[in-house]
């Protein structure tokens, strides 16, 4: 006889779009980022195929610029800012802090629809000819002098940042008010912090998203003189309001991931977080420096140099929460019991990248480096470190460790290990030379480029080719699993959080009676310390 | 041309070796740190994988000690790159005094060049050796960016204002210059040459090269094309300041505010005069916006820069 869980407790499309139960919006929410990672994926790939030779000989100008632009725009607002949030935060956080539903269930359903309804826009905008002022819609250029489709994906942006406040505030409220008794504050899984700190920035920094869009539409629309100079306005204003939330937009992104790391560290170490209060703080942390690091995009922009002054210490004081996240991951290891599964693989391609990623962020953040560097592919192949390197790698990473709690099904550990090896091969391919690239001086956004840069970008686009494939074989094998997979017990890595002690699928509620926490997180042996040495 | 599998590109200003030196030693503190990192982390992963299933290590809670260690370096650490670098940048950000002038404008896709003395380039840059020079830039349209990789030099060119860089070459040589802030269908195609030379040859060139009028003989025409002079004129007919000797003086403003006339003021004031008025006077001035392109704006000031101080009724400190 087959249990009652969350996935079969009904059936059909009505079951599914009128849900609200987090766990199916989770899974409405990871169908719909899939569709636009391969939709973002495959301009990608137009964007490599065009960058094989120097001349522009593959598309016209006119579409390698729709390329670049419609990748960023899919893979930033339509993946990456809802990845871990929307899919994983969705489906763990009510039931890691031991509750039945986030805090507001029809909320959350509306924000997957206002998600879809911004994604529809984008999607019109991008058969309807297409945006081309890329992802950052700089003005006058989007404001006045593009012809492309750029009020209706700016429409569709807007639209999907209600989507991410409204996923914010639910997460906020449910984590003060939902928690399970004894779940204080210091025994809540470092997911949960970093998905708190998120929520905080989602909801303070979206908001002036929003706005930047509806100024830019008021002047694209009606000629309200706002950015362009020609009607009275001023573009660097824009840059400044665009980066003020797309700048922690990436800490959106990255500090997610960071969440799902520790949880992966920890239980495929089997061992105890090091330093937990150390790395929930830096959580909040790199939340709150985040928002004061915004103009370190505008140092060749004519700002004043004592501006930029003041914008690359803050650039600097950011890397050192992170850094303290990657020395206690890695203190973490220290005399543990590693198991090499999937999950703690895409944990140490993250660390790996994550440094890599950080590192090249403080060559960045130097005034006098960042002169010459910036606009490059060297910032190409920095942010990429960071968000596919990053964000991408704790995803795929955190969605093979919770796939059995999710699915009720194992997946194929083999073909996972292979092809999470793949993705670390071909990343690093894909985007290394492109630092070789940026320091040697080949602007971004290029679609022809001299002959002298060809070396190093066949190797990109041959990495990226290997890239595409690790992404490819994911995707086969846990839909493959859904239906073939192993089935999966309630904890099949021994791992600790309330999430593992219910069953697998979980049933509608979660937990068949409310959990009683009693100690903190990670308590894999209730024993007394040992000296650290 | 590169050979081989360069890491740098040729190095052809006097701040070039500087910025790749703080390069290398970021690189290599980066580098090392990487190589700890991974190590520790292989080594952990080997020394500490797991023997037998149903084993559990011992709980470490953590240690303020090494918590307070991985904190403070690498903030000490970054506090050094940001010391070098923000010091290279502040040393390098200002042209030194005597700097040759050179004017770009920007535009949809091209970089238009006018040398003082009226030769004018189009992507294509000449320049001395050992000189150093000061670009002023102007856009018509939208943002570009004035990039020369091998001067390690970069400035956005942003539509409604100046913004100057400089530079002192050190090679004879040609070098890239690149577009390098994305600014419409052919922005890859916003690229060019810049030639340097030595001095004497330089001259030679300038001597050699298609000239039309001097910036301020071509300023001067325009001035008078526009009808300028009917109302900036020193007689009692004159309805506007006196502009003789008014660049990099103080003006006063209404309202009591005082400014140096610096390229920028004059360019506001012939765009949108009313905008920092001349105390004494009133908006009687047209706008000249859509009249004068950003090149004229250039001949203009470059001509009101070259006026001799002459009977100044107004402005005086």
């Amino acid at each position: 006889m087959t249990r009652t869980h969350y996935l079969n407790v009904q059936y059909g499309f009505r079951s599914w779009l009128l849900t609200k139960d987090h766990k199916r919006i989770a899974l409405l929410y990871l169908a719909s980022i899939t569709l636009f990672f391969f939709l973002g994926g495959a301009f990608a790939v137009m964007v490599r195929l065009e960058l094989v030779t120097p001349p522009g000989d593959l598309m016209q100008a006119e579409t390698y610029n729709r390329m670049f632009t419609m990748h960023g725009v899919m893979m930033i607002f339509f993946f990456l800012i809802p990845s871990i949030p929307a899919v994983l935060g969705n489906f763990l956080v009510p039931m890691m802090i031991g509750a039945r539903d986030l805090a507001f269930p029809r909320v959350n359903l509306l924000s997957w629809y206002l998600y879809i309804i911004g994604g529809v826009f984008a999607l019109v905008a991008a058969v309807s000819g297409g945006v081309d002022t890329g992802w950052t819609f700089y003005t006058p250029y989007s404001s006045t002098y593009s012809n492309s489709a750029v009020i209706a994906t700016a429409v569709g942006v807007f639209v999907a940042g209600f989507s991410s406040i409204l996923t914010g505030l639910n997460f906020i409220v449910t984590i003060h008010k939902m928690r399970a008794p004894g779940l204080t504050w210091f025994r809540l899984p470092l997911f949960i912090w970093a998905h708190y700190a998120t929520s905080v920035i989602q909801i303070l920094g979206t908001p002036v998203l929003a706005i930047t869009i509806v100024l830019l539409a008021a002047e694209r629309l009606a000629g309200v003189g706002i950015f362009d100079p020609k009607l009275g306005g001023d573009p660097i204003l824009f840059q400044h309001l665009f980066w003020f939330y797309s700048h922690p937009a990436v800490y959106i992104m990255i500090l997610p991931g960071m969440g799902v790391i520790s949880e992966l560290v920890t239980c495929f170490s089997r061992k105890k977080i090091f330093g937990y209060g150390f790395i929930a703080m830096s959580s909040v942390a790199i939340a709150v420096l985040g928002f004061l690091v915004w103009a370190h995009h505008m140092f060749v922009s004519g700002q004043s140099i004592y501006a930029s002054m003041v914008f690359s210490v803050l650039s600097f004081l950011v890397a050192v929460p992170s850094a303290i996240k990657v020395f206690n991951w890695t203190a973490t290891l220290y005399k543990g019991s590693i198991v090499y599964m999937t999950p703690i693989l895409y944990a140490f391609g993250f660390i790996g990248l994550f440094t890599i990623g950080g590192l090249t962020g403080l060559f960045l953040s130097t005034l006098a480096i960042d002169v010459h560097v910036h606009d490059t592919y060297f910032v190409v192949a920095h942010f990429h470190y960071i968000m596919v390197g990053g964000a991408v790698m704790a995803y795929l990473g955190g969605i093979h460790f919770w796939w059995p709690k999710i699915s009720g099904r194992m997946y194929p550990e083999g073909w996972a290990r292979f092809s999470a090896l793949v993705l670390f091969v071909g990343f690093n391919l894909t985007f290394f030379p492109q630092f070789l690239l940026g320091y040697l001086g080949m602007p971004r956004r290029y679609h022809a480029y001299p002959e002298e840069f060809q070396v190093l970008n066949v190797m990109s686009s041959a990495g990226a080719s290997i890239l595409g494939v690790g992404y490819l074989i994911p995707m086969v094998y846990l839909v493959w699993s859904m239906r073939y997979g192993k089935p999966a017990p309630d904890n099949p890595w021994g791992a600790k959080g309330l999430e593992w002690t219910t069953s697998s699928p979980p049933v509608t509620e979660n937990f068949e009676q409310t959990p009683v926490v009693t100690e903190e997180a990670y308590v894999y042996q209730v024993e007394e310390e040992a000296p650290v040495g | 041309m590169y050979r081989g599998f360069p890491l740098f590109p040729e190095a052809a200003s006097s701040v070039a070796r500087g910025v790749d030196l703080l390069y290398l030693f970021m690189t290599a503190i980066s580098v090392l740190l990487s190589i700890g990192i991974f190590t520790v982390i292989f080594y952990f992963a080997l020394r500490y994988r797991r023997r037998h299933p149903d084993e559990v290590p011992k709980p470490i809670h953590g240690s303020l000690k090494l918590e307070l260690f991985w904190s403070i370096t690498p903030f000490l650490v970054t506090m050094i790159f940001f010391g070098w670098g923000t010091t290279l940048y502040f040393r390098n950000y200002d042209p030194p005094p005597g700097a040759s002038e050179i004017f770009v404008v920007g535009k949809q896709w091209m970089w238009k060049i006018q040398h003082p003395d009226g030769q004018r380039e189009i992507n294509e840059l000449h320049v001395p050796s050992g000189r150093a020079i000061k670009l002023t830039m102007a856009t018509e349209d939208v943002i570009h960016s004035f990039y020369i990789p091998a001067f390690r030099v970069k400035k956005d060119v942003v539509p409604g204002r100046y913004t100057t860089m400089w530079f002192q070459p050190t090679r004879p040589g040609s070098y890239h210059l690149f577009c390098a802030e994305y600014c419409g269908n052919q922005h890859s195609g916003m690229i060019g040459r810049v030639h340097v030379m030595a001095p004497s040859e330089f001259e030679a060139w300038l001597a050699g090269a298609a000239r039309g009028k001097s910036m301020p003989e071509a300023g001067e025409e325009l001035f008078h094309r526009l009808g300028c002079f009917t109302c900036h004129r020193a007689d009692v007919s004159g309805r506007g300041p006196v502009l003789e000797g008014v660049f990099g003086n103080a003006v006063l403003l209404q309202g009591g505010r005082k400014l140096i006339a610096d390229e920028a003021y004059l360019r506001e004031s012939i765009l949108n005069p009313g905008a920092k008025l001349v105390v004494g006077f009133r908006t009687r001035m047209p706008t000249f916006a859509g009249q004068i392109n950003e090149e004229g704006l250039m001949q203009i000031i470059a001509y009101l820069k070259s006026l001799p101080p002459k009977k100044r009724l107004d402005a005086e400190p």
